[in-house]
């Protein structure tokens, strides 16, 4: 082992963190971070598979003009579930809550988390969130879309609008702890020598997006509440027919929600900084450029939230402030692509399937950051925003970025979770699946939005009908390419190779404990002496 | 659009010229920045894949930060270019030339009421003449609605509770979708129509066949005495109230101090929330006509201010 330690593990005696307890009541009141790892990674996998049925319908329906099968009013349920849904249950607690939670105590050398109960509490809180929820959305009729555009959701929603915006005001407490939790373990428990500048690059993406988990939650927590205050009472905020401002709503819910966008995409950048070093056995290039660019943006990221708003009514002057901003957040994404890329040069690569996935995220999340630039200038926003250009953009941040990063950090460090290796060559084929059938998906839709096919639409003229079809094509090789980890996974589950502690040979103190770790994670505290990523340069 | 494969919209605006050269620029620009990362990727990684021992690996490169300097700089010196153009175009979105002709729209769930200023009235569908400006003065009656015409690369959200204005210069003849693109409610997808750009005889004939019995300010001439505005307004009143003729478009002192330019938005407001939109000078007597008088009724009480002239420039 030529990495990061200069301690050698010892394969600790005894059982992992698998098999300490086995009975039902030993998973739901656990402390161990390995665990609540778990629970989590099954609670948004059920999430993801709602959303995802969510957006089948969606894509089924468009296939005609007309909506193939449903009525505009159940397609705006169905749309706004989806984005409810991929949003709070599955996008801004995905790699957080899954990956994070399980490897943050191992990078750090620590034994767990800060707050062991806490986390157990968010998780709890959590899949209370979830339920209220789905009880809202499917059982009442909440047609707003995720935004909750006033005056329509106060005014003209049904009473089920309170119920879902309850589940995401108790959403928000368990990202906030769980922000608040990997926050006070970064500054506190890092192993002896593990300073700043020796951390992996997903501790400080990690860092970056729970400080804004902490900082802009509670801003839509306290919107949600005067959105229910407004509905239940008829207290004037945000209603001009009771003397509020709607503009308002869209300032406070956009405050939240663009620093959310960056929840979403952060943790994926940390994932990629893992393993194309890893796949590439070379030092990530330009480490503290990285790491810093995750700083900041974060902080810019508070900053443009404005450019939602373009053609909303906001004044001119702020528009051409927001839109400065937003072309300057883009200069730290831009940063660690580069970064990315002069990481392979010289390097000694090899693919497999998370290396896929992380090369994939790199190009996909090159083409929805190129057409963010697209966005932010202010005369080509005025044209395409509001319609499928923007649902394209997103989308390729949000699913070919984030969710590929998780599908690369689900395959990176599956052997360390299960002690299981999964079937390669499955796995790389469903890689390129989901690549292919993502981008069929939605680089149409790119297309359609600059047509000037307006998003959140039931039916929609002739002229589309092409797009659409190639887009929901898209959809059913990407739904296919969705499901098939799930089979070979959990085949991997109970047939898989037993994996040794470190299967790729990477860096990176996770990589020193057991498959899968004790529960203790480490038998003694390691001594942190070398730089991350710390892969021997080879012979001249 | 009738192609089998559509990939661009029809352009029937001055601005629409405009916008499609900044398109191919950002397009260009982009293409660029992609080839070069998909080029550089599968470079690397065809010639630095681990099984090609011919490979040159020596050598890495130590100091990165002229690289980081590099990129950085150059990231940010095109970003800044596509934000000057950006946002010189969008100025001008904004700026309407002076002899733009104002049309009033209404926006309700799920419909477009369009008034001209002759009188002439559209639901879901805006004539407008070739080569001339038009300035839409909009508001919403219910929720917000979005006024989107992609064949003039143009979008405005249209709030309730205010205006909100959007200009434009048709320069081709032809018929144009018109979309809802703000989301609202059922019907949305259904709230839509068509924009018909005419040559200026045709719009005139189309206009004096669509006439209706009084202009739009007529209109709100009648209501303005109906409505008891004459009472405290009008030229025989008694009542200290501000004269509006001549209160279009120039600055108005306030009770509290401060002032404000009399647009349509503000003459909106003094009659219907006048605690907020106060006169310097006068006793704040005026009552509210919040909820006595529909969006419809405003707008040509508006447009009658209005004809009374506005203030010299």
């Amino acid at each position: 082992m030529t990495a990061t330690t200069i301690v050698e593990l010892p394969r600790p005696r005894g059982d992992s963190y698998l098999t300490d307890g086995t009975t039902l009541s030993s998973w739901l009141l656990t402390h161990d971070h390995k665990r609540i790892a778990i629970l989590y990674c099954l609670s948004i996998t059920v999430f993801f598979f709602i959303g995802g049925a969510a957006a089948a319908l969606i894509r089924l329906n468009l296939i005609t003009p007309r909506g193939l099968l449903l009525d505009a009013e159940t397609y705006n349920r169905i749309f706004t579930l989806h984005g409810v849904v991929m949003v709070w249950l599955f996008l801004v607690p995905s790699i957080p809550t899954t990956f994070g939670n399980f490897l943050l105590p191992l990078m750090l050398g620590a034994k767990d988390l800060a707050f062991p109960r806490i986390n157990l509490l968010s998780w709890y809180l959590f899949v209370l969130s979830g339920v209220i929820v789905l009880a809202g959305l499917i059982g009442g009729s909440v047609d707003t879309g995720w935004t909750f555009y006033e005056p329509l959701s106060s005014g003209y929603a049904s009473g089920a609008l309170v119920v879902v915006v309850g589940g995401i005001f108790v959403n928000g407490f368990s990202s906030i702890l769980t922000g608040l939790n990997f926050v006070v373990t970064i500054h506190r428990l890092r192993a002896p020598g593990l300073t700043w500048y020796r951390l992996p690059i997903f501790c400080w993406s990690t860092y970056a997006t729970s400080v804004i988990l902490m900082l802009a939650t509670p801003v839509l927590a306290v919107t949600l509440l005067l959105v229910a205050a407004e509905h239940l009472w008829g207290v004037g905020v945000f209603d001009p027919a009771h003397g509020g401002d709607p503009l308002l709503f869209q300032h406070m819910f956009w405050f939240y929600s663009h620093p959310a966008v960056y929840i979403m995409i952060l943790p994926g950048m940390g994932v990629v900084s893992e393993i194309v070093p890893a796949f590439a056995r070379k030092p990530l290039f330009g480490y503290h450029f990285v790491a810093w660019s995750s700083v900041a943006i974060a902080v810019i990221g508070f900053l443009v939230w404005g450019h939602h708003m373009f053609v909303a009514g906001e004044s001119i002057y702020a528009a051409l402030v927001f839109s400065f901003l937003s072309f300057i957040v883009a200069v730290p994404s831009a940063i660690k692509v580069f970064n990315w890329l002069a990481t392979l040069h010289k390097g000694s690569i090899s693919f497999e399937a998370p290396m896929l996935y992380a090369l994939g995220f790199i190009l996909l999340f090159t083409i929805g950051g190129l057409t963010g630039l697209f966005l932010a200038t202010l005369a080509f926003d005025e044209h395409v925003t509001a319609t499928y250009f923007v649902v394209a953009h997103f989308h390729y941040i949000m699913v070919g970025g984030m969710v590929s990063a998780y599908f690369a950090a689900l395959h990176y460090w599956w052997p360390k979770v299960t002690g299981r290796l999964y079937p390669e060559s499955w796995a790389r084929f469903a890689a390129i699946l989901i690549f292919f059938g993502f981008n069929l998906t939605f680089f149409p839709q790119f297309i359609l939005g600059y047509l000037g096919m307006p998003r959140r639409y039931a039916t929609y003229p002739p002229e589309f009908q092409v797009w659409n079809v190639f887009s929901s094509a898209g959809a059913s090789i990407l739904a296919a390419a969705y499901v098939l980890p799930l089979f070979y996974l959990t085949w991997s589950l109970f047939r898989g190779e037993r994996a040794p502690g470190n299967p790729w040979g990477a860096t990176g103190l996770e990589w020193q404990s057991a498959s899968p770790p004790p529960t203790d994670n480490f038998e003694r505290t390691p001594r942190v002496t070398r730089p991350p990523y710390d892969y021997p340069e080879p012979a001249a | 659009m009738n192609a089998a494969l559509p990939f661009l919209p029809p352009s029937a605006s001055t601005i629409a010229g405009e916008f499609n050269i900044l398109f191919a620029g950002l397009l260009a620009i982009t293409c660029a920045v992609l080839g070069l990362v998909v080029v550089l990727m599968f470079r690397f990684c065809a010639h630095y894949r681990r099984n090609n021992e011919a490979a040159d690996r020596g050598h890495q490169t130590e100091k990165s930060w002229h690289w980081e300097v590099g990129w950085t700089a150059a990231s940010f010196v095109v970003f800044l270019g596509l934000y000057a153009w950006g946002a010189n175009i969008y100025l001008r979105e904004h700026h309407p030339p002076p002899d733009a002709q104002d049309i009033y729209v209404v926006g309700k769930q799920w419909m477009w009421k369009i008034e001209h200023p002759g009188g002439q009235r559209e639901i879901d569908a805006l004539h407008v003449a070739l080569n001339r400006p038009v300035r839409l003065v909009m508001t919403s009656q219910d929720v917000i609605h979005g006024f989107f015409v992609p064949a003039f690369r143009l979008k405005q959200d249209v709030l309730p509770g205010r205006y909100v204005t959007l200009w434009f210069d048709p320069d081709r003849p032809g018929r144009y979708a018109l979309y809802c693109s703000q989301f609202c409610g059922t019907a949305h997808a259904e709230m839509g129509g068509e924009v018909t750009v005419m040559a200026p005889g045709d719009f005139q004939q189309w206009l004096a066949a669509n006439a209706s019995d009084a202009t739009l300010s007529g209109d709100g001439a009648v209501l303005f005495h109906k409505t008891g505005c004459d009472g405290c307004h009008g030229a025989g009143a008694r009542v200290a109230a501000p004269k509006l003729a001549g209160l279009y478009g120039g600055p108005v002192a306030l009770r509290d101090g401060g002032s404000a330019i009399a647009d349509e938005d503000f003459i909106r407001g003094a009659i219907l929330e006048p605690a907020e939109h106060q006169a310097a000078g006068y006793e704040p007597v005026m009552p509210s006509f919040a909820g006595q008088l529909d969006e419809e009724q405003v707008v040509a009480l508006v447009a009658y201010i209005k004809s009374l002239g506005s203030a010299p420039q």
